[in-house]
């Protein structure tokens, strides 16, 4: 059972409180791309075994969308983030460091 | 005007240690916009400040709840929505904003008694201890499988609100919660 904090209400939410929403940072091929870069961006998906960033809705809470980075495997939180953001946040990135320094950084 | 009815009639279900009521109809109005944009209407609007972040302000039968970074709801008797809907308006006419009567989309009810906490403690992934929750937050969660809200009232009792639609399974599995035994999980529970 994962217990991830939402960024916007400060709540530490039970997974059963949550909505999941895939990988985050999926970056939309939109018109004009090529077919390659829009199938990609409609069904290549990373799948790792490790580190991962989320898409969660506090949907039985405040209905916000946000961000979350964990281990698929250990089911380890690193933290979790606001929506509005491109990249994971630098002090996302230093806490799997610290915890995986092994880790590659985003494919 | 029709006459607003509350969807169970004013059920009462009385258990072990925590009694469950329907309470009749309640105003209730969401307000949606920039914190920063709508507090001065707000408190024209209902006369109370603004709440932070998961807080409810509450005096007599009004009250204001925080629901989310850009939303509110603002409570007050029945009667009175229209007037606060038109002060609203006036105040917040050139503020991008919402501003909608959901008093009859919503159902209320009423958890009292030394066992209320056990009760929610039993349907809410929401950690119920006195020293997690207490009096002046509003926590918006999962009642079994609908969402709901619920808050402690200037009684001490708890205060649940969820959608109309699924009242009837609301009332319901609270009085299945509340007719268990009570096992006794927060000794310490200052509920009335």
């Amino acid at each position: 059972m994962l217990t991830l904090k939402c960024p916007y209400c400060g709540i530490l939410c039970d997974e059963t409180e949550l909505a999941a929403g895939g990988e985050a940072h999926v970056k939309r091929a939109g018109p004009g791309s090529s077919d390659e870069a829009f199938e990609a961006y409609l069904f290549d998906r990373e799948n790792p075994m490790g580190v991962h960033f989320e898409r969660w809705r506090h949907a039985h809470g405040c209905g916000k969308w946000f961000l979350a980075a964990r281990d698929t495997v250990t089911m380890e939180v690193f933290g979790t983030y606001k929506a509005q953001t491109t990249e994971p946040p630098e002090e996302i990135v230093a806490a799997i460091r610290a915890r995986r320094p092994e880790w590659e950084g985003r494919a | 005007m029709s006459e607003a009815r509350s969807p169970l009639g004013g059920a009462v279900c009385q258990g072990e240690g925590a009694k469950v009521e329907e309470l009749p109809a309640q105003g209730m109005v969401t307000l949606r916009g920039a914190m920063g944009d709508i507090a001065d209407a707000v408190t024209a609007a209902i006369g109370l400040s603004m709440p932070s972040q998961r807080e409810i302000v509450i005096a007599g039968d009004k009250a204001v709840a925080w629901m989310s970074p850009d939303e509110l709801l603002l409570l007050m008797p029945h009667a009175e929505v229209q007037a606060c809907l038109t002060t609203l308006s006036e105040r917040l006419d050139g503020t991008h904003h919402l501003a909608v009567d959901v008093s009859d989309a919503r159902a209320v009810f009423r958890i009292s008694g030394a066992g209320a906490r056990e009760v929610l403690a039993r349907l809410c992934p929401a950690d119920l201890s006195p020293a997690a929750f207490g009096p002046g937050e509003l926590r918006r969660t999962r009642l079994a499988q609908v969402p709901a809200a619920f808050w402690i009232d200037e009684a001490g009792a708890f205060r649940l609100i969820c959608f109309r639609s699924v009242a009837r399974y609301a009332f319901d599995v609270l009085c299945g919660a509340a007719r268990g035994a009570p096992v006794g999980f927060f000794p310490e529970s200052d509920a009335v």
